[in-house]
């Protein structure tokens, strides 16, 4: 009955809602997951990649994670191609800011100003919403490492640890018990993978269908991306495995 | 006509700019302000056409203060130099340009330092320890590169300030009657006694 209501993106439903806004998010429900874990040394990125065909050519090096900025990194969850059309605006917008003040853009404003890109959608032009969620990791000389999260509504918020995609909720409740707010990046990966193995199919965890990224802070000052490689991640999982076996042992 | 000047010590800066309002030859007033505060440790002392001047400090003072307000925390110095320093580069590229010349002196809270911007109309820039716009400049700069040192105290800041302002009472022939003095150091903006010469 209320479905009236649903194709335009530009009006509220006699319940108050806005249905397109909502599909928006059902779509990134059933995307790859992302999960983001902030450690008082670093940001650790996690993210399930869903296109693992071994004709693909690898000409990126990572399918979900993005540098926006000299300071500032995203990965995404949702449709690729909206994805990829909310990357370039980030980059650009970044680069504006750049220009204009002549210092990398702090990291909520960047998140802010996306966000009220994000947010015209939902209210005129009657263009569908961005089905994409996505989670920045940066630095600012302000609050030093932070990790955000937006969705298609425009709203975003700062996390110490948070999750998007499929099997987000399982996760979120996962990081509530396990989250330390002193954690190490050292000790956020094995939690990483410790919340992946969960939520995804047990089955099929391997190293092939991660992408993890640390995002630090350098002595010279600035913020480096680093890719965990195959090897180390293959070894965390078998690792974690071995510890899931130990306990079911007992 | 207009003389502005600042010098740079190890945590202050301190900006001293003349106080006529003229118009060709007609002094309209000798106590008139030309500093403004765009921010808690900013300070612009502006020389050129009076009503650009005007114009373009408040537009500039007021576009950093709304940043403030939108993110929580002041425009860093070096980021409001070079917004400042860009909105002169376009104007002089547009139909209308601001003929402003402008001395920025600034503490940057987060490095704990004290800078000295000197930017023309044109929108060119530097970051040096001491500077001066307008004929004054001639005068002066010779005078503050005998005497200059980083680790001036303020005191003896003042004295080199008035050097240059007693070298131009018997030179330049403008007479600046009096001198608004000003600091900007890591506790804000202060007033110095007024320099007559």
């Amino acid at each position: 009955m209320s479905r009236r209501y649903d194709s335009r993106t530009t009006m509220f439903s006699p319940e108050g809602r806005l249905y397109q806004v909502e599909y928006a998010m059902e779509a990134i429900g059933n995307a790859g997951t992302c999960l983001g874990i902030l450690a008082k040394d670093g940001i650790l990125l996690a993210c399930e990649k869903r296109i693992t065909n071994k004709l693909l050519d690898e000409i990126f090096e990572t399918e979900k994670l993005y540098r926006l900025s000299p300071n500032m990194v995203c990965s995404v969850a949702g449709i690729t191609s909206d994805a990829n059309t909310l990357v370039n605006e980030l980059r650009l917008i970044a680069q504006r800011y750049q220009l204009n003040y002549q210092e990398s853009m702090p990291c909520e404003q960047l998140v802010a100003s996306m966000c009220d890109v994000k947010q015209a959608y939902t209210q005129f032009g009657g263009k569908r919403p961005f089905g994409v969620s996505l989670l920045y990791a940066g630095w600012d000389h302000h609050f030093g490492l932070q990790l955000y999260q937006s969705d298609p509504s425009g709203n975003y918020s700062g996390w110490k640890a948070t999750c998007i995609g499929a099997n987000n909720a399982q996760a979120i409740s996962s990081l509530d018990s396990d989250y330390k707010s002193d954690m190490s990046l050292q000790e956020a990966i094995p939690l990483a993978i410790k919340v992946m193995y969960k939520i995804m199919d047990q089955n099929k965890l391997t190293a092939e269908k991660l992408e993890i990224a640390t995002v630090t802070r350098t002595d010279e000052g600035t913020t480096e991306m680093t890719i965990i490689p195959r090897e180390t991640v293959a070894e965390l999982i078998t690792k974690r495995e071995q510890e899931i076996a130990q306990e079911t042992q007992k | 006509m207009d003389f502005s000047i600042g010098i740079k010590g190890q945590d202050y800066v301190i900006l001293a700019e003349d106080m006529n309002a003229a118009h060709s030859i007609i002094l309209n007033q000798q106590d008139h302000t030309k500093m403004l505060d765009l921010n808690d440790h900013l300070l612009l002392a502006r020389t050129g056409e009076l009503g650009d001047g005007v114009q373009c400090a408040e537009y500039l003072q007021k576009n950093i203060q709304l940043y403030q307000l939108r993110n929580g925390y002041e425009m860093r110095s070096n980021a409001a130099a070079n917004y400042i320093r860009k909105y002169l580069a376009d104007s002089i590229r547009s139909q209308e340009p601001m003929n402003v010349n402008i001395l920025l002196a600034a503490y940057d809270t987060i490095s704990k330092e004290p800078q000295l911007y000197y930017i023309d109309y044109m929108g060119s820039m530097a970051t040096v320890p001491f500077a001066a716009h307008g004929h004054g400049a001639l005068f002066s700069l010779g005078i503050i590169d005998r005497y200059y040192s980083r680790s001036m105290s303020r005191d003896e800041a003042l004295s080199v300030l008035k050097k240059c302002i007693v070298e131009l009472k018997k030179r330049f022939i403008v007479n600046y009657t009096s001198f608004n003095v000003q600091v900007v150091d890591s506790q804000g903006i202060h007033q110095l006694d007024r320099i007559v010469a």
